[in-house]
């Protein structure tokens, strides 16, 4: 019965989302593939965290990984702008590649990386600043030329947070609302204009209008930018994702990717078994 | 299974009276200081309040009690505190940063983590003896202020290092996180968002340290500074004294009036000490107080 009402929810959603594109978001514009891993193995010290992970992200795409708690969602996503290079023991082999290099290559400064690949947290995470401060750091430390308050104001309308806090820029941060730190987090990733935005959970500390907002945000941005997200709301994943990837943990832990096509076919026709007993419930 | 209401209460009545016998202790462990503290100022003030005026503050010490000022010991204290700050903040906080930011986790750095919390407690005069050693003969410094400087910068030290330390441990990883995450360097990660949310926490220990540094006598006894000095000094190389040792000095003496001069000199030592709080407190709560733009 939950199953039923599972895949119901599911199918209505599809067709809610096919009908939103119907209007023509992202539809027209290319995908190839922006980024990808290639053979990705990830140790914590002897703990092997990833396996294998051969998964390819799409330009103006957004891209879910979806997979139980500690499968290792939040490890991949984070070598894609090099964060877990500031863990003590963290070590990998295999290539992520980003526009034809590989990020890990020699003479790659993580920095550079990071500017262009931006990164939204689980938590909000704002600086204790004020709400133009937050927005405006990247810009600032990157050197950016041009006015510093248009892009401010061009990256928090962008987060559809733009009506709330314009009269109140000089405000702390700390003082809005959890849906609005998430957005002002998300304003403060795309003041740095990157090419990829990497979402680790960005809903999970919302409740389902902010959740939507924040849906519809990364539709409209998809269409300049490529998204990855990590989620554990299935719902969510059929909603938002053009793609999804799912992740299972192996007999040692290890998280490995066991599916990865187009979000439709892989909650309606999954090839794995795992896969279909994840999403209707039956597993993790 | 749920336990039964009756004893539900009386676990509650426990419960209860245990909170409120803690709090009580609390409370009088709070009086017992505040009063002590209390009487102290009210016994020292009641005796030395007469004698402090411009007279007392602008005299160089005398024979005769009447004449005796404390001119020498404010200016050997404000020198003092000046260079010991000078040298223990920008070391201390810079040791502070590179140990919690910078070092690699390994044998070294925790060699040098446990040998900082054990210099903390080494007591003073050990701190003399080595400033006896390596300031005034080694480096042939003489008794100078700048002995006296750089042996209590030694000292406080280790005070500035391990709350500063504490200070930057305590802003949460999620911060530098997000800093790097939108291109940032190191240095622009540390320099403009760890360190700032730390510094209330990192003052606080500064003030902790020169309040200690300001009050201590007996390592500069140690490496020489006088007892009677009829002069500032003009420099760092000068011969000095400092408000501690000339308030034992007085104290130390028969005459009644004497002490009054020690008490009027505590006064004075309070007033510094309390103004260089002060400062520290105001600066604290500047940047704590919201956000900078
Ligand atoms: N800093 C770390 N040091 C050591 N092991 C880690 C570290 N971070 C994660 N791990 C381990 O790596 C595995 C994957 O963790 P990860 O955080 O990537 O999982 P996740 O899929 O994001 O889980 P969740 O859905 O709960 O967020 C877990 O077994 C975890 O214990
Ligand atoms: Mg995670």
């Amino acid at each position: 019965m939950v199953q039923e009402g599972l895949q119901r929810a599911l199918s209505q959603s599809f067709m809610a989302q096919t009908s939103g594109q119907a209007g023509g978001t992202t539809d027209d514009l290319p995908r190839g593939p922006v980024a990808e891993t290639r053979d990705l193995n990830v140790w914590y010290d002897d703990f092997q965290a990833l396996r294998d992970i051969s998964l390819q992200v799409p330009g103006h795409r957004i891209t879910a990984i979806i997979g139980p708690s500690g499968c290792g969602k939040s490890t991949l996503i984070r070598c894609f702008n090099r964060m877990n290079d500031l863990i003590a023991g963290f070590r990998s082999t295999g290539d992520v590649i980003f526009q034809g290099q590989d990020i890990y290559g020699k003479g790659i400064d993580p920095v550079e990386v990071r500017r262009r690949i931006g990164m939204v947290f689980q938590k909000p995470n704002p600086f204790p600043k004020s709400i133009y401060e937050n927005v405006a750091f990247g810009p600032r430390i990157n050197g950016y030329v041009g006015h510093l308050h248009e892009i401010v104001e061009r990256a928090l309308r962008q987060a559809a947070l733009w009506d709330e806090v314009k009269d109140n820029l000089r405000k702390s941060a700390l003082t809005l609302s959890g849906g609005q730190q998430q957005r002002l987090c998300i304003a403060r990733a795309l003041a740095i204009e990157p090419e990829v935005i990497l979402m680790d959970e960005p809903c999970s500390a919302l409740d389902p209008a902010a959740t939507l907002k924040i849906e519809d945000l990364m539709r409209e941005l998809a269409r300049e930018y490529a998204i990855v997200i990590v989620t554990h709301n299935m719902q969510q994943a059929a909603r938002v994702a053009d793609s999804t990837a799912v992740m299972m943990m192996a007999e040692d832990r290890a998280g490995e990717l066991i599916e990865y096509g187009p979000t439709k076919e892989v909650f309606t026709n999954p090839k794995e078994q795992r896969t279909e007993d994840y999403i209707t419930g039956r597993f993790g | 299974m749920r336990a039964p209401e009756a004893s539900f209460r009386r676990r509650l009545f426990a419960r209860k009276v245990t909170a409120m016998g803690f709090a009580v202790l609390c409370l009088l462990g709070t009086s017992v200081g505040i009063v002590a503290l209390a009487l102290l100022l009210i016994d020292v003030t009641q005796e030395g309040i007469g004698r402090v005026g411009w007279d007392f503050i602008n005299s160089f010490p005398s024979r005769r009690p009447e004449d005796a000022g404390i001119k020498a010991a404010l200016w050997g204290t404000i020198w003092m505190i000046s260079i010991t700050a000078a040298f223990a903040i920008p070391i201390g906080v810079g040791a502070a940063i590179y140990l919690e930011e910078y070092a690699p986790r390994n044998w070294m750095t925790r060699v040098i983590q446990t040998n900082i919390s054990n210099l903390a407690g080494v007591p003073s005069i050990v701190y003399g003896m080595l400033g006896l050693t390596l300031f005034v003969r080694a480096m042939e410094l003489d008794r100078s202020v700048l002995a006296g400087s750089l042996t209590l910068a030694l000292l406080v030290l280790p005070i500035v290092i391990v709350a500063s330390q504490e200070a930057l441990r305590a802003v949460p990883n999620s911060i530098r996180e997000a800093a790097y995450a939108v291109g940032a360097s190191r240095w622009q990660v540390v320099s403009r968002q760890v360190v700032p949310v730390a510094l209330p926490g990192i003052l606080t220990g500064i003030i902790l340290a020169l309040s200690r540094a300001i009050g201590e006598t007996a390592p500069l006894i140690m490496i020489g500074a006088l007892l009677f000095v009829p002069f500032t000094p003009s420099g760092p190389l000068d011969r000095f004294t400092v408000l501690p040792i000339q308030i034992f000095n007085w104290s130390s003496r028969p005459q009644p009036e004497f002490q009054e001069n020690a008490a009027a000199g505590i006064i004075v030592l309070m007033v510094v000490l309390l103004s260089m709080n002060a400062v520290a407190i105001f600066l604290r709560n500047r940047f704590q107080s919201g956000p900078q733009v």
